[in-house]
This record gives C-alpha cells, structure tokens and sequence, in this order.
C-alpha cells in the first residue's frame, strides 16, 4: 500500500483540526454570557437594570461599587473572608505536610484506614454538620470568630491538603531522602531545606486549593458567624431594601468575589486537574 | 514504592488527627447522640432507641427528598460526562489556545457557590436576566419561580455550566498524557477516527473519568448552596434536596431527633460512596 492509500482512509488531523476549535468555543461563550449579564449589571443604576434591556450600560456607573467600598457592612465582608480563608489556609497545609510525608514514604499501623477516614470527610455533606458545628463551637465560645470558621473549614480542607500533597510527595523519589540522611542531615533539616523545596508547586496548588474550597462554602460560615466575621457571601444574601432588590449592588459584590479566584487561576492552570482530582490524575 | 514499615509515622499524622478529630468526630458524635434521644425541653434527653430512624425512613419526604437527589445526580452526570469528553477530544494541543482554554473553562469553578445561584437567578429572572428576557422573547412560557419544570431545568444548565469543565479539565489531562507514537501507529494501523477514540483515548482516560463521574456524583449528591439561592427548595417541594431539607429541620424547625437521624443516614450513604471512590483511587495506584 503506497502512503498516499494510508492517508487517504485515516484520520486526517489537519482536516479535522479546522472544525475542532468550535466546541470548545461555544463552550466558552455558554460559559461566559451569565459572567458577561452580571458584570454587565454591576455598572448599571439600578433605574436601567429595572426599565430598560440593554445589552451594555448606556450610562455606566461604579456607583454600585463605590457603596460596597465605603460601607463597612459591605468590605468588612470580604476582610471577613478573607481572614478566615488565609487562617484555614496556614493551618490546613502545615497540618497536612508531614502527614502527607508519613503517608507517602512510611507503612504503620491503620494508614490505610485513617487515609480512607481523611477521604471520607471531605465528602462529608456539610448540612449534616452545620447544626454540631453550631452548638460545638457555642460551647467553647467561638461563635462568630475568624478561627471558628477557619478550624471548622479544616473538615473538608484538610483532607484535601493531604490527599493533594501525598499525590506531590509520591513523585519525588525516596533515593533523594535516604541520600540526604547519607549526607548527615536531621530529619527536620532535610524536610525543610530539601523536601519542601522540591514539592513547591504541590505546596502552591494544595494551598490554592484550601483557599477556593475555603472561599466558595458558605453554609458552614453562614451558620458559625453573625456579625462580626460575616463573610461576604454570607452579606449578599441581604441586599433587599426598603425600596426593593438592590440588583446593582448585589451583581458588583458577585463580580468582587470571582476576582481573586480568576486571579490566580493563571498560576495554577496546569495542577488544576490535579487538585480537583485529590492528587491523583 | 515500596514504603518501610514505621509506626513513629504516627507522630507526622498527629496534629491532621487532632484538627480533624475536633471539626469531624466530635460533632458527629453529638449528631449520633441527638439521633438516639428525646427532649421536652430544658435540657432534659431521654433515651429513644432507633425510633427517630424509623420515623425519618417510614416518612415520604425523606424519600421523596432522597429521589431528587438521585434523579438530579443521574442527570447531571448523563449530560456533564459525555459533555466533557466530547469538549476535551476538541480541546487545542498546543499553543496559545491552550493556556486561554484551561483559564476560561475553569473560571466557574472558582466562583463562590452562592454567586453561582446569584448569577444564575439574575441571568434566569424574566424581567431582568439575559435568558429570562431572551426566552420570554422566543415565545416560551419560562419562569423558573413557579413552574416545576423550568425550575428543574435550570438547576441542571447551571449545575452544567458550574462542574462541567471539572470533567473536561480531568479528561484534557487524561488526554495529554497519550504519547504522540500512540496516534501515529493508529494511523499506520488505519484506525478510523472512532476506533482512535475506543482503542486509544477511551482506556487511557478510563481512571480520569471514573474520578470525574464519583466526584462529579458525590458533589451533586451534597448540592445545597446552589439551588437554595436560586429555588429556595421550591417552587412547592419540587428543589428540595436533601441537604436543604436536613438544614430546614435542624435549624429552621429545630426538629433535632429526625435532623440528626437523617444525617446519619446521609453520611452513611456518602460513606459507601466514598469507599468505592477509595477503592478505585487506590486499585489504579497500585497499577501505575
């Protein structure tokens, strides 16, 4: 058979190649439109968004961003959050790190069990512990602070720390410790002047991952806060006043909270599978 | 790898048990204690047995609630999964599409879930949103408030629109991870465009997808924040799922016996399902 009989009834990439781009497009802008309706909105007054239809703001406005940036009921939300977010963050992947090396290099007694019982609190459905939580942190006085909300997210995040990070560390190669403890090293200076190092990018993409899980729960926070560290999401579902919704507010305080995720997004672009995943893909 | 056998391995796992101990075992424990009591108030609890659960299991709307559930997690995954295969086969390879593709496509996945339900509730709203407006424009009778039907749907575009680049990003690596030799044999060999799909890129995506399809379930198991926003559980009972139905009777009537009878029941459920999960994740480990 000549090559040009080979190609004639295969695949041909090339030909193929020319049409593929439409799917993906059309899924981007499947994706994009609600995104496009609410930032849209956000530079409407509330007048335009009401009457009139109109594809873009024929008088744009940041007024709605200017009352969200000058009342405290409104930033403090996202200080709020953010504290929360950071909190849980540090605390999850410290927690998580030698945990993670335990799993990856050592066999001990129940590993197994207590991977699959870290697993299955991560899907734990967080209604099932919203009313605990509540009386759990009651009791100790936590209610309506930062680290309530930052310990109580460690349900779900830590697990995930470890899971992402065990996925990591598996990939470095034990030779690397045992030359290491060859060379002289103690165990702590090794794992903070070698390992860690070299598990960078799992110890970024573990970290962005407690900070989105930690960013985008709201029932959890909702039930553990009040006032005091109410967080943004939690503000949002308040936006109606005595004149009726307050759309413009409400779709600027939604587009404020999609920009730190889209912002490190670009960052993390090539683990995100892996994240998601639990480390494993 | 083979891994030494190190008991003082516990010591590394210690602060991960205490931290988790306190946000998980604790409060379970107190859910596994109101599941077996009754109170008339003032504090006073007295023993019930297995009567919360045999109450929670004999009445419909914890079954009625249970079958949502489920019949939204098999449409969801009916339309997400082949969705997310068919966009990563079309996905670019290379070049500057790749990084705009991979930045774009997992934007809603990064978006707070109760922006989510906002987002979707203005952009669905008749009088405002974009859609609404469009299909009232159309000449369909859409409104998602007070029709079962239109609700339902727009639950599941949203939830579409939400998870499905979980999907495609999963395949996408699944995908990239096939060398090039791969596609040049098949060529040589003849394959036609299914039999590359069903020989080739199928089995090497077999693990991505069966992570995807039990993240994909288990998550839309658990869904609440989303069409609490947008539905509120209604129109009627019609959206409301377990987990709405579990936060409205412990906090919202305060019914703690049945509450807590019900997330036992719950967990348990999510419980197999992660055992399953587990034991995927861990049997295709062992073989890579």
């Amino acid at each position: 058979m000549t090559s040009q009989a080979i190609t004639a009834n295969t695949v041909q990439p090339g030909a193929k190649r020319n049409l593929s781009w439409i799917v993906p497009t059309l899924y981007i802008v499947f994706l994009m439109l609600p995104i496009y309706w609410l930032v849209n909105m956000s530079f409407k007054e509330n007048t335009e968004i009401t009457g009139a239809f109109t594809l873009w703001p024929r008088q744009p406005t940041l007024h709605n961003y200017a009352v969200i940036f000058t009342d405290p009921a409104w930033y403090s939300g996202y200080i709020n959050s953010i504290i929360y977010v950071v909190l849980n963050t540090v605390i999850s992947v410290s927690a998580a790190l030698p945990a993670a090396y335990a799993f990856s290099r050592y066999r001990f007694l129940g590993d197994k069990h207590l991977f699959f019982w870290l697993l299955t609190n991560r899907m734990a459905p967080p209604a099932v512990f919203a009313l605990p939580f509540f009386q759990l942190y009651s009791a100790f006085g936590l209610i309506d602070t930062h680290i309530a909300v930052a310990i109580a997210h460690c349900l779900f995040n830590v697990p995930l720390a470890v899971w992402i990070l065990e996925g990591f560390m598996s990939g470095v190669p034990k030779e690397i410790d045992e030359t290491a403890y060859i060379d002289g090293y103690s165990f702590p200076r090794f794992f903070t002047k070698i390992f860690v190092p070299l598990i960078a990018s799992g110890i970024g993409v573990a970290a962005f991952f407690c900070f989105m899980f930690s960013w985008v729960e709201l029932l959890i926070a909702r039930t553990l806060t009040t006032t005091d560290a109410k967080p943004i999401a939690a503000t949002m579902t308040r936006t109606v006043s005595a004149s009726g919704m307050d759309w413009g507010v409400l779709a600027a305080a939604g587009v404020l909270t999609i920009i730190p995720g889209a912002l490190v997004i670009y960052f993390v672009r090539n683990y995100i599978a892996k994240g998601f995943a639990l480390g494993r893909v | 790898m083979n891994k030494t056998w190190n008991n003082k391995a516990w010591f590394m796992v210690l602060p991960v048990l205490l931290l988790v101990a306190f946000s998980a075992v604790i409060p379970l424990m107190t859910v596994v204690n109101y599941s077996v009591q009754d109170t008339f108030g003032n504090n006073a609890f007295f023993w019930a047995g297995t009567d919360w659960f045999a109450q929670v299991l004999a009445s419909d709307r914890f079954w009625e609630a249970l079958g949502r559930n489920l019949l939204f997690s098999a449409i969801i995954l009916a339309l997400e999964i082949p969705l997310g295969i068919l966009i990563a086969l079309n996905m670019p390879k290379k070049g500057l599409g790749v990084p705009v593709c991979l930045v774009l496509m997992a934007l809603p996945l990064l978006i707070p879930w109760n922006v989510v339900g906002t987002i979707w509730q203005v952009f669905g709203r008749v009088d405002i949103g974009l859609l609404g407006r469009v299909l009232d424009g159309i000449g369909f009778d859409y409104n998602y408030v007070n029709d079962v039907f239109d609700a339902w749907v727009t639950l599941i575009v949203m939830d579409v629109w939400h998870w499905t680049s979980l999907v495609v990003l999963l395949c996408y690596a699944g995908l990239v991870s096939i060398p090039e030799a791969y596609y040049q044999a098949a060529k040589i060999d003849g394959a036609s465009r299914w039999a590359v799909f069903r020989y080739i890129q199928l089995p090497k995506m077999k693990r991505v997808l069966l992570i995807a399809f039990l993240l994909r379930f288990m998550d839309s198991f658990m869904i609440y924040t989303e069409p609490f926003v947008v539905t509120g559980g209604g129109p009627g009972n019609s959206t409301t799922f377990l987990s709405i139905d579990l936060v409205k009777m412990a906090i919202g009537q305060f019914d703690l016996g049945p509450a807590a009878a019900m997330s036992i029941i719950y967990f348990l459920i999510i419980l197999l399902l992660s055992w399953i999960f587990y034991t995927v994740m861990t049997s295709s480990d062992d073989q890579a």
